[in-house]
């Protein structure tokens, strides 16, 4: 917020006093989370400032351990799976989505984004109950299959996005030149349209790596994830090693939400509107 | 699909007169109706595989456990002879012998079947009480020897109230808004009118009720904090705007559990939040943070500005500055013209930030779980509570029942008022 070229005393004043708050509110936003960077460094057991003295060893628990090691393993696979199903299956009705003439549009879309608006709680007991019966409780395949319900909207919207951008034209001149409907979308669409489908994948990896509610009800005690773990370290006893944890986690959801959100924009012709 | 809709081939004055022409246009009309509803039928393939899984992992999940709330088979299918002779029964006093007799074979079959204590369960969620009453009972029948059943089970005091005998009744309906009623702390009385449970008793009321608050004071919090912020980032040049909005963005895009697990080492009794309020000589003694309303809500309030931000920033940086030059130059004072012009056009955005916020705070788990004392859960906490704990699922689905309700109402407001399109934040 700038002054005006003559600035009156009352308006340095207010301009000053607009500066001093948000400089306190972007403290506020960003010291929380770097205050787990420095401390998972600590050499120390304590979460005390100043530091002990650096090292690396709550690093070495989290990625030397059997348990947290499989926690990551299972983490990944979990992460892996939903991305791979949310991408295919959100991709392809995005698509359905952006013909005009889809019966019922405006129907499916708040359907689509209805998992995003249900409290995550009834989301995760209504699986348990569900998945219990018919035998997919406590297997990487219901978690995956949860997952997907929760990540799916997202590659939905940031694909609908990058196809506003598309002309449907060149669909039209490679059924002409003889494509094929598959040829056509793998040589003519996906190309295109591959900035938004990355960036869905990115945003549904993410949305399922750090999912912890319905992990809970659903996993057994093997299939424990890695937000599963710290959830469960939190609950229990506070070791420095959910510090490691927390950073780690907090560096891969930032770098891929980073990454989708230029993926995003490049995909995109029109400028934006939102943030 | 096609740029040539068939409306604009059927216009008469190309097809008058010449019947050949005519039938080449009706057959072209048809191929492209043919056409549109392939091009239908594809985008419905399209679309269907995720829409069937979405309603296999999540549509009938959430219809199954709402259906339990206000469906319980278990007491009708625990004591089938005792609803057949309670089904002549007036509803008030005592039932006659038969009845008791039917409930000493119910409950003899449901040792034998292994389902006794299914069944005390059960009905002690309706009469609470009722669990060890129904085991000790069953106990003495298999024990009894000659005793007739009759006199055992007239021997247990428990079943010569009349409370006993009115909730047997009425779990013998499988449907029931027994459950429903009592998230809200309301029951049947004895009139066959629905009335307030005795406040000894009333729990869910107040738990709702200080959801409502926790979520009032967060998003009142982050439109105090937020609204400034996105004034400053709206307004500022691009280069340090992005700076800005980046530093909104990186908390945002780091996860809720991570970010209340940052929280609860700050909050610690030597953690950085107490150092801070010593150093700054606020307080003289170092709080309990952990496990309190106020740290839940700091911690809420921290995860939530993002959501607040956005669509206030978003409706912010439409607004041309010049708008306010012009009403400076027309005479406003500063506050006027911030009343008069600038807030009006902003209200939207701060509508979606504000209502989105309090919609998400309604349905918070993780944070009051790791962060909230006892008497800092939430409803969601409820929810999981009733199932891990008390393994009661109907008083579960109940409480999502009624959860759920207040949060599509809301987000109906939002969707009505606001559109969806301002759901979109990234």
């Amino acid at each position: 917020m700038m002054l005006s070229p003559y600035p009156t005393s009352g308006e340095r004043i207010r301009i000053g006093l607009l500066w001093l708050w948000c400089g306190l509110v972007i403290l506020f936003l960003l010291v929380p989370i770097l205050i787990p960077v420095p401390l998972s460094f600590n050499s120390g057991s304590f979460f005390i400032f100043p530091l002990e003295g650096i090292s690396t060893r709550w690093y070495e628990v989290v990625l030397g351990t059997q348990r947290w090691q499989s926690a990551i393993g299972n983490s990944l696979l979990i992460a892996l799976g939903t991305t791979l199903i949310a991408t295919t299956l959100g991709t392809m009705t995005a698509i359905a989505l952006a013909d005009e003439k889809f019966p019922g549009r405006r129907i499916v879309m708040p359907l689509l984004l209805s998992p995003l608006i249900v409290p995550v709680v009834i989301t995760a007991v209504g699986s348990y109950l569900f998945y219990a019966r018919v035998g997919l409780a406590s297997t990487y395949a219901g978690i995956i299959l949860a997952h997907t319900a929760l990540a799916s909207p997202f590659v939905v919207v940031t694909v609908a996005a990058s196809l506003t951008g598309f002309d449907r034209n060149l669909m039209r001149a490679a059924a002409i030149s003889g494509a094929k409907p598959v040829t056509a979308f793998s040589r003519v669409m996906l190309p295109l349209i591959l900035p938004g489908v990355l960036s869905g994948a990115a945003f549904a990896f993410v949305t399922s790596f750090d999912e912890v509610v319905v992990v809970q009800f659903l996993a057994s005690a093997n299939q424990r994830t890695m937000p599963l773990e710290m959830f469960i370290g939190l609950r229990e006893k506070l070791s420095p090693a959910i510090t490691a944890a927390a950073t780690l986690m907090m560096v891969l959801s930032i770098v891929l939400l980073v990454v989708a959100n230029l993926l995003a924009r490049r995909g995109q012709r029109r400028p934006r509107t939102a943030a | 699909m096609s740029a040539l809709e068939p409306s604009e081939l059927d216009r008469p004055a190309l097809a008058r007169g010449r019947s050949a022409a005519d039938a080449d246009l009706r057959s072209v009309s048809a191929a492209i109706r043919r056409a549109e509803f392939g091009d239908r039928l594809r985008s419905l393939a399209l679309a269907a595989p995720l829409l069937v899984l979405l309603a296999l992992s999540f549509g009938i999940p959430i219809v199954l456990l709402l259906s339990r709330a206000v469906y319980d088979p278990t007491i009708a299918h625990a004591l089938p002879q005792t609803s057949q002779a309670l089904s002549g029964w007036s509803g008030s006093g005592l039932p006659d012998d038969a009845a008791f007799l039917a409930l000493a074979a119910d409950l003899r079959d449901n040792q034998a079947r292994g389902t006794a204590y299914e069944l005390a369960k059960s009905l002690n969620a309706r009469l609470p009480g009722a669990r060890s009453q129904v085991l000790k009972t069953v106990r003495q029948l298999e024990g009894a020897g000659g005793k007739p059943p009759l006199e055992v089970v007239k021997s247990v005091p428990f079943w010569s109230q009349p409370g006993t005998w009115t909730a047997i009744a009425s779990g013998t309906h499988s449907v029931t808004s027994f459950y429903l009623l009592s998230a809200l702390d309301l029951r049947w009385n004895a009139e066959g009118s629905i009335e307030r449970v005795p406040p000894s008793q009333a729990i869910f009321l107040q738990v709702f009720l200080r959801t409502f608050l926790v979520a009032a004071a967060v998003t009142l919090a982050t439109l105090i904090l937020g609204f400034p912020l996105a004034y400053l980032i709206a307004s500022a040049p691009k280069g340090l705007a992005a700076i800005l909005i980046v530093a909104v963005l990186l908390p945002f895009w780091t996860s809720i559990l991570v970010r209340t697990a940052a929280w609860t080492v700050l909050l610690q009794k030597f953690g950085l939040v107490n150092d801070l309020l010593l150093w700054l000589g606020f307080v003289d003694d170092r709080l309990d943070l952990m496990y309190s309303r106020i740290g839940l809500i700091i911690a809420m309030t921290h995860i939530q500005l993002p959501f607040t931000l956005l669509p206030i920033y978003s409706v912010m940086r439409t607004i041309p500055p010049s708008q306010m030059k012009a009403a400076y130059s027309l005479g406003a004072k500063p506050f006027t013209a911030f009343l008069r012009v600038y807030l009006p056009q902003v209200f939207p955005g701060v509508m979606a930030g504000c209502l989105l916020t309090f919609i998400l705070c309604l349905g918070y788990y993780i944070t009051p779980a790791l962060i909230g004392g006892a008497s800092d859960q939430l409803i969601s906490n409820f929810i999981a509570n009733y199932v891990n704990v008390e393994l009661n699922w109907e008083m579960a689905a109940a409480l999502s029942f009624i959860l759920l309700v207040f949060t599509l109402a809301l987000f109906g407001i939002f969707a009505r008022i606001l559109g969806l399109d301002r759901l979109k934040l990234v």
